[in-house]
């Protein structure tokens, strides 16, 4: 099935793997997600967009059980952050919908996660993280 | 701000629930209350606090009240919209352009999770925007980084529940047990049901004059965040640094400085507890104890009526339900009460300095400090 992202410029797709694409500012040396058009540390205007690292470990999580307003994807959904090998902590979805089945600092990679399909019949993917075992 | 001589003339409530009229009905009902109770003086301008109420809000409240012709200016700074709105008063005042303003928020919510403009519309449909959410990540945390265990959290909803019984404007005025808040329903691991405050309808109104007696206003300070903490109320996709200080401890320090007095000076305290954990973690943003002691104030009930600091005798937002336009002036009308001594099983004895906080989304902080 064609896929399509939730939205543009938040990451890349290739497959089945997906890697977040950031910013980096070298004038403030540091990370933000999603990519902006300036430094939200700073304010500078030097602002690259990078591919985040895929690999990083649960720094807190929960379970959404309830479908929110505006949402029509599956419900209950795991939903936390995660912290990238490069220090950014990053707010997703969790793949794993059962909180307990997690644990902290447990090692976790980015991966593209289906949440319905648009009127064309294109599956949308946005990015998740899922526990990866024996890795980290 | 300290020395200018801001008093508040008035308050009035219109009860935190849900009912059957619309909002610029509700707010009549507690500007009117606020005016009577000082004297209906000529007013020179208007702050309307309000995050879902539409365009010129604050105007058809004042409209149906036959009070047009100064100026009326919606604030909107999510749940500290009302803050933002007395610290805006507070400042013209202190400033010597009016003699009299009439501050009040005035909300009518939708029911159940909050949907919210704030979001752009593909972070609905990825899931990424449930309030409560970001709440219980932020719980968890706690939990993790100071030991607070899930009957912590179930404490402070008995303790805010059973001071709203005695509270006539609050919406929920039944006692709960730590079984009956852990055996609510599961919203999101670790908040249940009954560790979240309700979104409902409701009003406060306050009236400020320049002048000196009976309760005063030592200080009204608003603050944003800082950028960095990715469970801020700012609400970001990510941060880089939880080191960064919290917007509501920057306000507190500040009102603190400008009202001349410290944590100790304390007798009441209303503060934001959207849910069970935003209120441990107000206690320390706010200098009124340690990160990690809250068990212990807990299981002492020194933060409960009858304690060394009551936390929210009016029972808070757990028990009254959040009107988010209304929350803040709610709190500083429960603490002018406070100190009028006006609460009757409620009250705080002799309580003279007093303390309100709210924090939003934008993460906009406000912390008012009232004496008298």
């Amino acid at each position: 099935m064609a896929r399509v992202p939730v939205h543009p410029g938040l990451f890349e797709l290739d497959g089945g793997t997906l890697r977040l694409v950031g910013g980096y500012s070298p004038s403030s040396g540091r990370f933000h997600f999603p990519s902006a058009p300036v430094c939200p540390y700073t304010g500078a205007d030097d602002v690259e967009e990078v591919t985040l690292p895929e690999q990083g470990r649960l720094w807190s999580w929960t379970a959404v059980n309830a479908a929110p307003p505006g949402y029509s994807g599956p419900a209950p959904y795991g939903f936390g952050v995660v912290e990238l090998e490069n220090g950014l902590r990053v707010v997703g979805r969790l793949t794993e919908p059962d909180p307990g089945a997690l644990s902290k600092g447990q090692p976790m990679r980015v991966v593209p996660e289906e949440i319905g399909t648009d009127e064309d019949g294109r599956a949308v993917v946005t990015w998740a993280f899922a526990p990866s075992a024996g890795e980290g | 701000m300290a020395d200018v001589g801001v008093q508040i003339a008035g308050v009035g409530m219109h009860p935190f629930g849900r009912f059957d009229k619309d909002v610029t009905t509700i707010g009549v009902e507690a500007v009117r209350a606020a005016l009577a109770e000082a004297g209906h003086p000529p007013i020179d301008a208007a702050f309307c606090g309000t995050a879902y109420g539409g365009v010129a809000s604050g105007h058809k409240v004042l409209g149906a009240l036959g009070l047009t012709g100064p100026p009326i200016v919606d604030v909107e700074a999510g749940c500290a919209s009302g803050g933002a709105a007395l610290e805006l008063a507070a400042v013209a005042l202190a400033a010597g352009r009016f003699e009299s303003v009439l501050v009040f928020g005035i909300e009518k919510m939708p029911k159940g999770v909050i949907r919210s403009s704030f979001f752009d519309p593909w972070q609905e449909q990825a899931g990424l925007t449930p309030a409560p959410a970001y709440f219980a990540l932020r719980a968890r945390r706690l939990m993790i980084d100071t030991g607070i265990t899930k009957e912590d959290l179930a404490a402070v909803v008995v303790k805010n529940r059973r001071h709203g019984v005695e509270n006539p404007d609050a919406m929920f005025r039944k006692k709960v047990s730590i079984a009956e808040v852990l055996e609510s329903r599961l919203v999101c691991d670790p908040l249940h049901l009954f560790m979240l405050c309700s979104p409902n309808e409701g009003a406060a109104a306050v009236v400020l004059r320049a002048g000196e007696g009976g309760v005063r206003l030592r200080s009204a300070v608003l603050r944003s965040h800082l950028p960095g903490s990715v469970l801020s109320e700012a609400t970001p996709m990510a941060g880089d640094d939880e080191g960064v200080t919290p917007p509501s401890a920057l306000a507190a320090a500040e009102a603190y400085e400008r009202a001349g007095i410290a944590p100790a000076d304390l007798d009441v305290v209303e503060c934001q507890d959207t849910d069970a954990a935003r209120e441990l973690l107000s206690w320390q943003e706010l200098g009124l104890c340690e990160p990690g002691e809250q068990p212990k104030i807990l299981a002492g009930g020194h933060f409960a009526l009858g304690g060394r600091l009551p936390v929210n005798p009016s029972g808070g937002l757990l028990s009254k339900g959040e009107p988010l336009g209304a929350s803040a002036l709610g709190q500083v009308v429960e603490v002018v009460r406070q100190l009028r001594g006006e609460c009757g099983a409620r009250q705080v004895e002799g309580a003279r300095v007093g303390l309100s906080h709210t924090i939003g989304r934008g993460a906009n902080a406000c912390v008012v400090i009232l004496s008298r």
